[in-house]
């Protein structure tokens, strides 16, 4: 178990550096950099080639990197130079109304996507399996701005009920949180329905049946347990995706996360920004998948003792 | 929905002892599965026999003869789409018109089962001792009383150490214990009819035949009827006193196990005693029987048998053989019986 953990922590420090040196690379691979971005189109050379030395843009691409290397390694993500404050601390402020939505949109998927998985898996190929398998499909196949800006037009200017962007009380979160939670919703519940009805299928299951339990009974008391080992392995890493996916939700409603800032850095070659910000997703999807396999070990026994 | 005591009610009502007849009496029973493009095929076919109180009966067959289907068929737990008809005469009440909730409530208390592999059959999320207590859990007993009953059924399948093995998981037993504490989940409704599914077929040789003593031991003592199924003609004579033999979802033979077995009435039963290899007395190898066996799906025409029959006819061909009785005790479904059991 212990074991394990520290051999997931190093897998986890690998990726993270994988993922420092791609975006350190994709955002020096963008046309145009932070000097001209600055200083306008119309600034002289010369102004820009003394922004680029300051800035350290100047020296081979090889020699930033090790530099930036080491800064990370020390925990220092560098100056924004659009901002004028460390990066990170600019990312921090931010954090907040990301996870505020995500966490938000996490539960709202888990707990409508596993009991729709759970009413469909529990009969496959019935008439509740029909109707949540089209529903997933429809969630799953528009695309995320088209469903927030549909539940706008609805509930914010159609109905009135709920405010359309910003920030300020819970039901500013309401919106942006569904639309995020939609797709995951989606894929939360195809996986829960599959995995459920595989384990109905298996041996011990039968012999659930054959000490006369109900069907109710059998489900929550021997096949749930069993069928949740996939879909907390695949939470674990959409939770992930949906830090990404939040990007999008949060410029449809004006929402001050992270989304909004990595928008913006990008647009203006704010390099520390942008890179600050996917070293922080990265993190926290490296934390999220040890908490996940966690989580299975606790789940199946097998996994605990080593024997699988 | 069912309310939640009913289950629970019929369960402690069971059938008094004193009724008359065979605690099981199959009548009849078909069997028919869904085949490919939306035929149907017929993997049982008006199965009939008795298992008497306090009776092991050896149900053989090949794979493929409707054995395990007959098993699951009397537990109710046939495979889906499935239909049944005939009747399963549980002291004298017909389990296949009974309702869903009355099934359940024979199923595990009146009625149980043995499945042949236990470590699939065994949840691998739950504690031995969870799982063979679940019975006595969901009638309510006090948590001492369900853990002393654990302790006292996994001791009865022979689990060495029973009170620290009621906390292992199931991957962490052996082979062997495991099918202990399966028969241990069996037991734990108090039924009285066993239906053991190949018991042995996925142990190890040497832990097979303790398992089979264990197995011949509990319905001795505790009095119980046992169905053994099995394609393992050495496993039935060890343990059953009355065999049926199965062939293409057909009953060809039945009768006392001893006579069936050293002088059959019918030419498959004497196919399948030739093709066993006698250990002890060290002579030729043993005949495996000719020609594949049939399935439900393509079964030949007339007696099923015919195609791989060292006495087949032009009868054979063309007329299903019924099952009657061809000496006192003695039912086969050969039209030569007479011929094959002999003077």
């Amino acid at each position: 178990m212990i074991r394990m953990i520290v051999q997931r922590l190093l897998i986890g420090v690998f990726v993270m550096w994988g993922a420092a040196s791609l975006i350190f690379l994709i955002v020096r691979a963008a046309p145009g950099d932070p000097a001209t971005v600055l200083l306008g189109p119309d600034a002289d050379r010369g102004r820009i080639d003394e922004l680029r030395a300051t800035l350290g843009l100047d020296r081979s691409l090889g020699a930033q990197y090790l530099s930036y290397l080491g800064d990370v390694s020390r925990l220092d993500f560098g100056e924004s130079h659009r901002l004028g404050r460390p990066a990170m601390d600019a990312v921090l402020d931010r954090l907040p109304a990301t996870i505020d939505l995500t966490l938000t949109a996490t539960a709202i998927a888990v707990i409508v996507g596993l009991t729709l998985g759970l009413l469909a898996g529990g009969r496959p190929g019935g008439p509740l399996d029909r109707v949540v398998s089209a529903c997933t499909i429809a969630l799953q196949s528009f695309p995320t701005f088209w469903i927030g800006i549909m539940l706008v037009l609805v509930f914010a200017l159609g109905l009135r009920l709920l405010p359309s962007s910003g920030v300020g009380t819970p039901q500013h979160l309401v919106l942006p949180a569904v639309t995020l939670s939609f797709p995951f919703i989606a894929i939360i519940a195809r996986l829960t329905r599959t995995s459920i009805a595989e384990t109905m299928r298996e041996g011990y299951v039968r012999t659930a049946r054959s000490k006369g339990l109900t069907e109710r009974q059998v489900l929550v008391g021997h096949a749930l347990r069993n069928s949740l080992i996939p879909v907390v392995t695949v939470v674990g890493v959409q939770v992930g995706a949906l830090v990404g996916g939040a990007v999008i939700v949060e410029n449809v409603f004006a929402w001050p996360g992270l989304g909004s800032l990595v928008v913006d850095a990008v647009a203006n070659r704010d390099y520390a920004v942008v890179q600050g910000v996917t070293l922080l997703i990265a993190g926290i999807v490296v934390v999220l998948n040890l908490m996940a396999d966690l989580l299975i070990a606790q789940l199946d026994p097998r996994i605990r003792t080593g024997a699988v | 929905m069912i309310p939640a005591g009913t289950a629970r009610e019929h369960g402690l009502t069971k059938p008094s002892p004193a009724t008359d007849g065979p605690p099981l009496r199959i009548d009849g029973l078909v069997v028919d599965l869904p085949g490919p493009r939306g035929t149907r095929v017929r993997v049982v076919d008006g199965v009939s026999f008795d298992v008497p109180r306090a009776t092991t009966v050896g149900l053989i067959g090949e794979s493929g003869s409707g054995k395990t289907m007959t098993a699951q068929a009397i537990l109710g737990l046939p495979p889906e789409g499935a239909t049944l008809s005939g009747r399963l005469l549980w002291h004298g009440e017909d389990l296949i018109a009974a309702d869903p909730p009355r099934r359940r409530a024979v199923r595990g208390r009146e009625i149980a089962m043995i499945f042949q592999d236990p470590l699939a059959a065994l949840n691998p999320t739950q504690r031995i001792g969870r799982q063979v207590g679940e019975i006595p859990r969901r009638d309510r007993l006090p948590r001492a009383e369900v853990s002393r009953r654990v302790v006292e059924l996994l001791d009865r399948a022979g689990v060495p150490e029973p009170k620290r093995r009621m906390r292992a998981y199931p991957h962490e037993l052996s082979g062997g214990l495991r099918q202990r504490a399966m028969i241990a989940v069996a037991l734990a409704g108090k039924p009285s009819l066993l239906l053991a599914d190949e018991p042995t077929t996925a142990l190890d040789v040497t832990v097979q035949s303790r398992i089979l003593r264990l197995l011949a031991d509990i319905q001795e003592t505790e009095g119980l009827s046992m169905l053994l199924v099995s394609h393992d003609l050495r496993v039935v004579s060890h343990v059953a006193e009355r065999v049926v033999v199965m062939y293409a979802g057909r009953v060809c033979e039945r009768g006392p196990a001893r006579d069936v077995l050293r002088r059959p009435a019918h030419p498959y039963t004497a196919a399948l005693v030739r093709s066993v290899p006698a250990v002890r007395t060290r002579t030729a190898l043993a005949d495996p029987l000719p020609g594949a066996p049939a399935t439900p799906a393509n079964r030949p025409a007339g007696c099923a048998f015919h195609p791989r029959c060292p006495l087949a006819r032009a009868r054979c061909r063309g007329e299903v053989p019924a099952v009657r009785e061809v000496a006192p005790g003695r039912w086969s479904a050969c039209h030569f019986a007479q011929e094959v059991l002999g003077p």
